[in-house]
């Protein structure tokens, strides 16, 4: 049987490589697919939980996060391919016209 | 043999992260993820989340990444370097504070009385844990309100992506 | 243990062969056919009846020489056939195709493992296929073929969706997502799901063709426009595994429309595999006989019959299927 903490450790290691993806890189769709990463350690966690605690309530958190993913998905890709019409990159750091 | 396929798993999905964001090639850190995505499906099923682990197959890799890379084929994005002026932390700070983040929450876990008290509380799963019965029965009671407002955030979802996604009509015919 | 480790080896082994064979002899049915449909008499050199006809095109694609274009993205390349190959053998490990028999004293299951979510096994396993079509398209660096690429991810996700709502409505009436299970409610001929579930049938019909790319939708390799879409770059052996990834798809979507539409192994006289492998040819027949007959559709007019037809049918379908069966519980 593998302990718990084993988890939760993986969990946080993805948590923290979805994190380092985030802040470290320039790429949009890089720092969207970091997102999910970051959504799917926090899913680990709590399947880990549920499982451990014997509830199946863990389950259905899993369910929602993951149709959230799907609508955060649909719609900052939309959101993505607008930017990049309007201004031909998808470097994060480009988008500073609100900066002064 | 289970800490075996732990370990297995464990390694590939958090490399299979790591390398997904250091790839420059969209479409290789896409690759990178489905890789880590399925050993992740894996370790579910491990936790006896069948029901939840085949889920993900289809929602993550299914349908969000092809998505993902319909979107990098659409832009035809290969790749390309990108060059700015200096970012307002340098390197090494994030990746300093990223890794004293990943320290603390390791701490965390480590400190909490409960996870040792827990393993042995853990029992053999009944054999119905985590099938798509016992899930579909709580969805339908306990959580049926917070089911329900998940349908409406995907029609959100579904209006906004159509109308950021569409070209204005003046906007095209200035193309043409 | 070890036994069963055996005995689960060689029926891994058993279904690899017979699903390789049967995709060798596709391709043979499908000359053969098409000829007979245009009225010509197709392969008749190699072997009898050009029965040796597909070893000989497998010996010839062997050796080819294996080009890689200039401007190929290289290891995404090499990967794309593996991705549309290994899906597609997937598949077979939850179909079953005989009833439990007893050898050497050991009870063998004839399915190679009996998941409890064996249908969504299924769609899990589909869902990924598509990589192998558009990483193909993307990573040949040809125009062609990325267009190809591009078309059937959309095609592939929009047909998905209907794909997957088509067997909702037997899961409903059956209660079980276990495909032995499935099998075994279907023990009268009249039990079969078809007759419960004509609307879902006919969906689902559809909707695996569009799933494997076949004619009338096959516009992702549509080659009087496409010339022959992601695959063009292609040759030799990789090309090679890309034909047999696409019919083992077939035979994979006949074994599933089979065991959930027309009583999987079940019939009467003959041994219950026979059943199942008639019921197969019944399905790669019916595939090959539409391509004969229809010409293919146009791109806007495939995505408007998915999104307008397909999925709303669909979903209709499967909430008069649990309307019904609430009103008769």
């Amino acid at each position: 049987m593998v302990p718990m903490p084993h988890y939760l450790i993986l969990s946080a290691l993805l948590f923290a490589i979805g994190a380092a993806g985030v802040i470290l890189s320039r790429n949009l769709l890089i720092m969207f697919m970091s997102i999910e990463v970051m959504l799917n350690a926090a899913n680990l966690a709590i399947i880990t939980f549920s499982r451990f605690l014997n509830v199946m309530d863990g389950h259905v958190f899993v369910f929602l996060v993951m149709a959230i993913a799907a609508a955060e998905a649909a719609v900052g890709l939309a959101m993505i391919i607008t930017i990049f019409r309007n201004r031909g990159t998808i470097d994060a750091d480009k988008f500073n016209l609100m900066k002064w | 043999m289970e800490l075996a396929i732990f370990y297995i798993s464990a390694i590939v999905a958090a490399g299979g992260a790591l390398m997904m964001i250091l790839q420059r090639n969209p479409v290789a850190s896409v690759l990178y993820l489905i890789l880590s995505l399925v050993a992740l499906a894996v370790l579910f099923v491990q936790l006896s989340a069948l029901f939840v682990g085949s889920l993900l197959i289809i929602v993550y890799a299914g349908a969000i990444l092809v998505l993902f890379l319909f979107v990098i084929m659409l832009l035809n994005l290969r790749g390309e370097k990108f060059t700015s002026e200096k970012p307002i932390l340098d390197k090494g700070t994030k990746i300093t504070l990223v890794v004293l983040f990943f320290m603390e929450l390791v701490i965390l876990i480590k400190q909490m009385a409960f996870p040792q008290r827990m393993d042995s509380l853990m029992t053999q799963a009944s054999p119905d844990f985590g099938g798509v019965e016992p899930v579909a029965t709580l969805l339908y009671t306990k959580y049926l309100y917070p089911f329900e407002l998940t349908s409406i955030l995907l029609l959100v979802a579904i209006v906004g992506a159509v109308i950021m996604a569409k070209r204005d009509k003046n906007e095209e015919e200035g193309e043409r | 243990m070890t036994a069963l480790i055996v005995i689960i080896f060689i029926k891994v082994l058993v279904v690899i062969l017979a699903v390789l064979t049967g995709c060798a002899y596709s391709t043979w049915l499908e000359r053969k056919l098409m000829a007979r449909f245009q009225h010509r008499i197709g392969p008749n050199v190699a072997g009898p009846y050009g029965l040796l006809q597909p070893i000989a095109d497998a010996i010839k694609l062997a050796f080819k020489e294996d080009i890689v274009p200039n401007n190929a993205e290289r290891l995404t390349y090499a990967l794309a056939p593996i991705v549309s190959f290994v899906p597609a053998l997937l598949t077979y490990a939850v179909v079953p195709f005989g009833p439990t028999v007893s050898i050497m004293g050991h009870q063998v299951d004839m399915v190679i493992s009996d998941m409890n979510v064996g249908v969504l096994f299924i769609f899990a396993v589909t869902s990924l296929g598509v990589y192998g079509i558009v990483l193909a398209g993307w990573s040949s660096g040809s125009k062609y073929s990325l267009l190809g690429g591009i078309r059937s991810s959309a095609q592939m996700i929009s047909y998905e969706v209907a794909y997957g709502l088509s067997i909702m409505g037997v899961i409903v009436l059956a209660g079980t997502l276990s495909l032995k299970e499935l099998v075994d409610q279907q023990a009268n001929f009249f039990d079969w799901f078809i007759f419960r579930q004509p609307v879902g049938f006919a969906l689902y019909v559809i909707c695996a063709i569009a799933e494997t790319n076949r004619a009338p939708f096959d516009l992702p390799e549509a080659e009087s426009e496409l010339v022959a879409g992601y695959h063009t770059e292609y040759s030799s052996l990789r090309f090679a595994m890309f034909f047999i990834g696409e019919y083992a798809n077939m035979i994979a979507v006949s074994a599933v429309a089979a065991t959930l539409f027309l009583g999987g192994w079940h019939g009467p006289l003959l041994p219950p595999i026979v059943w199942f492998l008639i019921k197969i040819f019944f399905f790669m027949s019916f595939y090959i006989w539409l391509r004969a007959t229809l010409p293919r559709l146009r791109y806007d007019q495939l995505m408007n019959l998915g999104w307008k037809v397909l999925f709303p049918l669909a979903l209709l379908n499967v909430m008069a299927t649990a309307f019904i069966v609430r009103m008769l519980d």
